[in-house]
């Protein structure tokens, strides 16, 4: 397409406010992280790690951590492998209501994480509390994985669209049974779609705060959490600061491997 | 040299997918060691039966035998036959010589042997050197190779080729034709081939079976296909079809029914009134069109008999301008009567 000069300044201009306003803040959300004034005075009276090392020091910040890491990685494997299978199930065999399952994994989605977040509450309590499991680490992971499961799913199903059925068969021509075609043929194929899709669902636990809310009951606080209860304390400012930075850096990652994985040249 | 011995029988092979028949009672014997080719038009079932002998697809009626075992009911890696496909399937994953390994590995020979195996495979198709590249680093030539490799490394009793050649272009094809030919002979595997291309079929194998809407419409060698098609089908699809119908047939044969006669079996004489011998027939017309195709002509001649010939003439001693100055003439086109043959 060809554009004029000024049509293409004014795309560039805009662009660029586009991208300025999802990024500057990010942008002072890291420089203060390093701010050595309390308030943020603007400039920066100078630069200091005193608040890095504090958020370190804090108990708090490290248990609300490795609660959201647990969690994460809960929902994660949960996601892995319900995912993976109904990839399979949909993209390699024909049933009634093929499309409705299809749905029904991709909506929790787009479902408002409130509401997501009430159902689940009651249904826990209605259905867990009985048995003697109350809110906890274990809700919260089955309340990430409900929405975690379709990043796994989406990225599976496209890959498996993409390398179609021939390989299987021809290793099953060659004297493969299912078994060893799935170790040596099926699963490096969609090994990288499994990574993305694990990131990813990795990347949407790790800081949902609606459904954790909850689904966490008292004992439990996740990072998010944490952030949030004490976003609008003035003396722990520095260190929320901090802790956003850190997710910043953080979720960048593995988005990033996610991205280049999903594009990658696994395939023909 | 083809034994006597059945590689591949069939006995009432069916193939419904929902309310399709594609593939609708099929008989068929395949000797040891023969090149035999399935040759029809697409979605004449000839894939299907294919893949139903590789076992990919589980037929809805009728048996298949492999040397004699009935092996209906097995999964494809229990049946001792291998398929080349028709976009090869190498996997993506795994370098050359891990691809032809493949067979060997799965079915637990040992490291050392497979090596030694898939190594001379490579050798036998030319690609020697060539262990470590990925198929996506090959032309499409050296997949095809690497895809026979991979199969004939197995050693297979059947060896399945899907349109093996279809993906090459036309003079890699040629090449490759006349390579598989050599290369069955020198491994004695039963060769069972698809393909839609008459003159592949013909060039390359011991017999040919003409597919046409899930039947078969005729068994025999390409010599018996070519010069005594059984079927109009047969003779239309296995070269140009040039039939002598109705009235023209009372008319210039005597006989009613359908007639054929092969294009170059036609020989074209200038002037309406040339004379026939004593075992020939002729026929006389106007040339509606020449099509100059540097070692042939072809000439289109409507017959005052009624109906159209197509006349196929070696340019031995004319040039593209004396031929082409023959449309609009009258001529006759004559042919010996062993040459023509009745069509059911």
């Amino acid at each position: 397409m060809n554009l004029s000069r000024p049509a293409r300044l004014l795309l560039r201009l805009a662009l660029a406010a586009g991208l300025a306003v999802i990024y500057v803040p990010l942008a002072v959300v890291l420089l203060n992280s390093v701010n050595a004034d309390r308030t943020f005075g603007w400039p920066p009276a100078g630069l200091t790690l005193r608040w890095w090392g504090a958020a370190w020091a804090s108990s708090g910040v490290r248990e609300a951590l490795w609660t959201s890491v647990r969690a994460g990685l809960g929902a994660t494997a949960i996601a892995l492998v319900l995912g993976t299978m109904a990839a399979f199930a949909v993209q390699r065999h024909r049933f009634f209501g093929r499309q409705a399952v299809s749905l029904v994994i991709i909506l929790p989605i787009a479902l408002p994480g409130i509401v997501t977040g009430i159902a689940l509450n009651n249904a826990f309590r209605t259905v867990l509390e009985p048995f003697g499991v109350g809110l906890g680490l274990f809700t919260v992971v089955v309340g990430h994985a409900t929405f975690c499961v379709v990043t796994v799913y989406n990225n599976v199903l496209a890959r498996l669209r993409r390398t179609g059925i021939g390989l299987e068969e021809a290793s099953a021509d060659l004297g493969a049974g299912p078994f060893t075609t799935f170790r040596l043929v099926t699963f490096p194929l969609i090994r990288s779609a499994l990574l993305a899709g694990g990131l990813l669902a990795f990347a949407l636990s790790f800081d949902e705060i609606i459904v954790t809310t909850f689904t966490a009951g008292a004992g439990v606080r996740t990072l998010p959490i944490w952030i949030f209860e004490n976003l609008f304390r003035p003396n722990q400012a520095p260190v929320v600061n901090v802790v956003a930075a850190a997710l910043i850096v953080a979720s960048l990652i593995p988005v990033y491997l996610a991205q280049r994985l999903s594009s990658d040249v696994g395939t023909h | 040299m083809p034994g006597s011995e059945t590689a591949v029988g069939l006995r009432g092979l069916r193939k419904e997918f929902g309310p399709v028949t594609a593939v609708d009672g099929i008989d068929l014997e395949v000797r040891d060691g023969e090149f035999f080719a399935m040759l029809g038009p697409s979605g004449s079932g000839k894939t299907t039966v294919l893949r139903m002998i590789a076992g990919f697809e589980p037929p809805t009626a009728g048996t298949i035998e492999l040397g004699g075992a009935d092996v209906t009911r097995l999964a494809p890696f229990e049946r001792d036959v291998n398929t080349v496909f028709q976009d090869y399937a190498l996997f993506p994953h795994m370098n050359v010589l891990a691809n032809v390994e493949y067979g060997l590995r799965v079915k637990k020979v040992p490291k050392a042997e497979r090596r030694e195996r898939a190594l001379a495979a490579l050798r036998s198709v030319r690609l020697a050197g060539f262990e470590s590249r990925r198929p996506a680093q090959l032309s499409g030539g050296q997949r095809q190779r690497v895809a026979l490799a991979r199969t004939l490394v197995n050693r297979p009793r059947v060896l399945l080729l899907d349109e093996p050649l279809g993906a090459l272009d036309l003079k890699l094809r040629e090449e490759m034709q006349v390579e598989l030919k050599e290369l069955q002979r020198a491994v004695g595997i039963t060769f069972l081939f698809v393909t839609h291309d008459q003159e592949e079929a013909l060039t390359m194998s011991d017999r040919v079976a003409v597919f046409d809407r899930g039947r078969i419409e005729q068994v025999g060698t390409p010599a018996e296909v070519y010069e005594r098609p059984a079927t109009a089908f047969v003779a239309g699809f296995v070269g140009t079809s040039n039939l002598i119908a109705g009235a023209a047939a009372e008319k210039l044969l005597g006989r009613s029914g359908t007639y054929s006669v092969r294009p170059e079996k036609l020989r074209v004489v200038p002037g309406a009134d040339a004379l026939a011998g004593p075992d020939e027939r002729s026929a006389a017309g106007t040339v509606a069109e020449v099509v100059y195709a540097g070692p042939a002509t072809r000439f289109v001649v409507d017959l005052d008999a009624g109906g159209r010939l197509i006349a196929l003439q070696q340019n031995l001693q004319v040039s593209s301008m004396e031929v082409l100055g023959l449309r609009g003439a009258r001529v006759r086109l004559v042919w010996q009567r062993r040459h023509e043959f009745a069509i059911t």
